[in-house]
């Protein structure tokens, strides 16, 4: 039984448990804070199961995320961490053989339904890879490309947004002479920020980060953790990582997944202080993974 | 229905019109052939030589030839294109060399193959005074066919793993017996593909023998290498360009296209099958 | 002595893998050879730009403007077949084929490739030519309409392969990129995997094109053969490859005409050289784009 702070039990047999929809009932832990956030979640997973082919890779995921706030996903590769959060644009449905159970929903509004267009969707739920994939394009065409396929027209405008997007992304200084440039003659750091810039452009509500930091240096990847903290003024962040510690410094909330379950979620501090189920405590003890 | 998704809808279906009448123009070709040819081939066709000035009788002297200049060109061909493979793949010389070497291959590969007709012209009939042969036809088709066994080749030894090189070399074999012994056996697969595809390539060829091994007509069948001989292509070409009685002789024509066809189509699936089988093994 | 060996082994190793560069510098040396004493007759100028070919004619005439022309004529009108088709056959397989297609199609493609370029021929001499002629009521079905069309459709299986393969080169991580920011599959398609294989597509339209202009028995069998400066697509054109191939078994060895017919097959082989030259520097360009070690 997973042990989720979620006023949800779930069967693992039998009919499908009733959704459970707006915010979950609060828990407290043993120093008395509320271990989730009060606000209306941005997006709530209800009972996911993902199947590659007939091969179970997430079994009955629930759980919430909070709107400009940033959540770790924590666990041990192969986990479904990184399945877990390509769902929530539905960037699975480019693996053929794919098959997916639950429920989504971003602001209240099922993101799986035949009725949501997934162009759409993902231009509201951005995501950033694992490693920095900028197109064989100049720098400032990469950025400008979202807003394209996206109608924008209008040179002034787009311009606008280009420069806007660097800026955000703390990159403007260090290219802005060199915008006509390749993309990718940057660096390993830069290319990740550009990606960022690139996800910023197209004016998102939710970032998804999978493993950001995977293939930088850590001068790069602390520019990029402090980006995230910036940035989670504005967007809803979900970023998963196998650093434990990078999820202690940027997120408000952690959730550790084990062999395609999530163990347990709550408020960061909490879950690194007093986790409570024995195999978070053996993972961020460095038992095991 | 928004404006980008009509866009896209339109682009997908010209996409799939590509496709099919990509398909449908080749398949058009093969179905005309074979339903013409058909009724020209029988047992009569397949063994008997041609008579009354190519308006009866068979085509089974060009099935011969055919059959002869290919096995030369492959005999030719096949140590000298493992060779240049083996040493590319195994002795990793210097970048520059393996540089011109990959682009003289490429080259000749791309070389048009009347131009390799002339070449045999003169070098293999005339300077070597080879004559207009087998060995003339078969050296020429040789040469056209080393590029595709060469890039079979590579591929085959590439997918060899690394590993079991330095398996056999860290038990205290010699290059050359690891050579031997190890990859050879292991790329067999992929080498025996390329001298099927090229098999194929050969046997369709018309331009390359036009000047160094084919005869117009033949009494019999060719003696020694150094004879002339008919080949099924060049067959083809003789009964449309210089046929007397056009009406019958279009029929023996549509029935050794279908049999050309048949022969290249069915060799060539057969390498695609081998190496299909063969990548599977590698990437399981 | 296993040592010895075994450094012989290489030498002969070494020796033989250049036999591909050997026949190539012997293909140059035999058509320069060969061709150079034709240009003691007739100047280079005159030679490439001479618009009458008349070899067997008395006093014979040298100018091969009329072959170049013709080859080029057949050469375009076949791209403008082996593109579009070619191409958008290799999207479609990239793009929509589910992995079931595909399986059957590429090798299908494949397959196609190594039809013999005589059966191409026969089919246009006794099934297209023909319906031409009907069609827009022509006094002769063999002209360069019809050879483009089969040089086209022959062409189209080559393009198709090797475009497929530069595109299969394209990191997924692109495609994932542009979904992500909110694109839709042909945007996704038109935007990003094209400019990204585009010179790997170039590569692939340019040897079709080499495999067009190099080819010899059906322009041979359906060009219609008249070597005369052509002015519509349903006039009938005799190619370079075709002269080569009609003229040599007339043309007495050492003769005027003989040298000239090599002189044509080095202008031919050098068209095809440059060819291959550029799509070789053109690939290379690719694999460093992508960053691809091979």
């Amino acid at each position: 039984m997973p042990n989720v702070d979620y006023d949800v039990r779930i069967k693992t047999e039998g009919p499908r448990p009733p959704l459970v929809r707006g915010p979950v009932a609060l828990n407290m832990n043993s120093l008395g804070e509320a271990d989730v956030f009060g606000a209306e979640p941005k997006i709530s997973a209800r009972c996911v199961n993902f199947y590659y082919g007939s091969k179970r890779a997430l079994n009955n995921i629930s759980i919430d995320f909070s709107p400009r706030r940033v959540t770790s996903i924590i666990g041990p590769s192969g986990c479904g961490k990184s399945t877990f959060i390509r769902l929530l644009n539905r960037m699975h449905e480019l693996v053929p053989g794919s098959r997916l159970e639950g429920e989504i929903l971003l602001d209240g509004m099922d993101i799986l339904s035949p009725a949501c267009d997934a162009a759409e969707l993902r231009k509201r739920v951005g995501m950033v890879f694992q490693k920095p994939n900028p197109f064989p394009k100049s720098i400032f065409e990469n950025i400008a490309y979202g807003l394209e396929v996206n109608g924008f027209t209008g040179r002034n405008l787009i311009e606008e947004k280009v420069v806007d997007s660097l800026k955000k992304a703390a990159l403007w200084g260090e290219i802005k002479d060199r915008l006509k440039d390749s993309a990718l003659g940057l660096s390993g750091g830069q290319q990740q920020r550009l990606c960022i810039a690139r996800c910023l452009a197209v004016s998102p509500e939710v970032i998804l980060f999978d493993e950001p930091c995977a293939s930088l240096d850590p001068i790069s990847t602390a520019k990029i953790e402090e980006l995230i903290l910036e940035l989670k003024k504005d967007y809803t962040i979900v970023i998963v990582t196998h650093n434990m510690q990078q999820a202690a410094r940027v997120s408000d909330q952690t959730a550790f997944f084990l062999m395609g379950d999530l163990i347990e979620t709550g408020r960061t501090d909490r879950i690194f202080k007093a986790p409570r189920d024995k195999r978070t405590e053996d993972y961020i003890t460095g038992r095991f993974g | 229905m928004k404006r980008r998704d009509i866009i896209q809808k339109i682009g997908f279906s010209a996409l799939f019109a590509c496709m099919a009448a990509n398909i449908l123009f080749l398949g058009g070709i093969i179905f005309f052939i074979a339903a013409r040819g058909l009724g020209a081939i029988s047992w009569e066709f397949l063994t008997q030589a041609p008579r009354d000035s190519m308006t009866a009788g068979g085509v089974a002297p060009a099935i011969v030839g055919t059959f002869y200049l290919t096995l030369g060109a492959i005999i030719f061909a096949l140590p000298l294109g493992v060779a240049c493979a083996v040493y590319l793949t195994e002795y990793s010389p210097k970048g520059w060399i393996v540089n011109v070497l990959r682009i003289s291959i490429n080259n000749l590969a791309g070389v048009p193959s009347v131009v390799f007709g002339l070449f045999g012209l003169t070098v293999f009939v005339k300077y070597a005074g080879f004559g207009v042969s087998i060995l003339s036809g078969s050296l020429t088709l040789g040469i056209l066919a080393l590029p595709v066994i060469i890039s079979a080749s590579q591929e085959a030894l590439a997918a060899v793993p690394q590993s079991i090189r330095e398996a056999s070399l860290a038990l205290g074999a010699t290059q050359w017996e690891t050579i031997r012994k190890v990859v050879l056996p292991a790329s067999l697969p992929g080498i025996l593909t390329g001298v099927i595809l090229s098999v194929g390539r050969v046997a369709g060829e018309t331009a390359p023998i036009l000047f160094t091994a084919a005869a117009f007509y033949l009494k019999g069948y060719p003696h020694s290498i150094f004879s002339e001989v008919m080949a099924l292509p060049y067959h083809i070409y003789a009964l449309m360009t210089e046929g007397t009685h056009p009406e019958i002789q279009t029929r023996i024509a549509y029935g050794s296209s279908l049999l050309l066809l048949a022969l290249v189509l069915s060799v060539s699936m057969l390498a695609i099958f081998i190496r299909a089988r063969q990548r599977k093994t590698y990437n399981a | 002595m296993n040592r010895k060996k075994e450094r012989l082994i290489k030498y002969l190793f070494t020796a033989l893998a250049f036999s591909s560069l050997v026949f190539l510098i012997g293909i140059v040396l035999v058509l320069f050879k060969e061709a150079l004493p034709i240009f003691s007759r007739v100047s280079l100028h005159d030679f490439l730009l001479g618009e009458s070919w008349y070899p067997t004619a008395e006093p014979p005439e040298f100018g091969i403007l009329p072959l170049i022309l013709a080859s080029l004529w057949v050469t375009l009108g076949a791209l403008v077949i082996c593109v579009p088709l070619g191409v958008g056959s290799a999207l479609y397989l990239h793009e929509l084929a589910g992995p079931r297609q595909r399986a059957l199609l590429k090798p299908v493609i494949e397959i196609l490739a190594s039809v013999p370029s005589i059966v191409y021929g026969f089919f246009g001499m006794v099934i297209l030519a023909p319906f031409l002629q009907n069609a827009f009521d022509l006094p002769i079905g063999l002209c360069a309409l019809t050879t483009s069309i089969i040089l086209g459709v022959m062409a189209t299986p080559t393009v198709a392969s090797i475009a497929e393969d530069a595109l299969s080169y394209v990191p997924r991580s692109f495609r994932e990129a542009s979904f992500a920011v909110g694109a839709d599959r042909w945007q996704t398609l038109t935007k990003v995997i094209i400019p990204a294989a585009g010179s790997g597509i170039s590569t692939a339209i340019i040897l079709g094109m080499s495999r067009a202009i190099g080819e010899t028995m059906t322009v041979l069998m359906v060009a219609g053969g008249s070597a005369v400066i052509p002015h519509s697509v349903f006039d009938p054109v005799r190619p370079m490859t075709a002269a080569i191939a009609a003229e040599m078994g007339e043309a007495s060895v050492g003769s005027d005409h003989y040298h000239a017919l090599f002189a044509i097959a080095l202008i031919l082989f050098l068209i095809t050289f440059v060819f291959n030259i550029a799509a070789e520097l053109i690939s290379r360009r690719f694999r460093l784009k992508l960053g691809l070690s091979r």
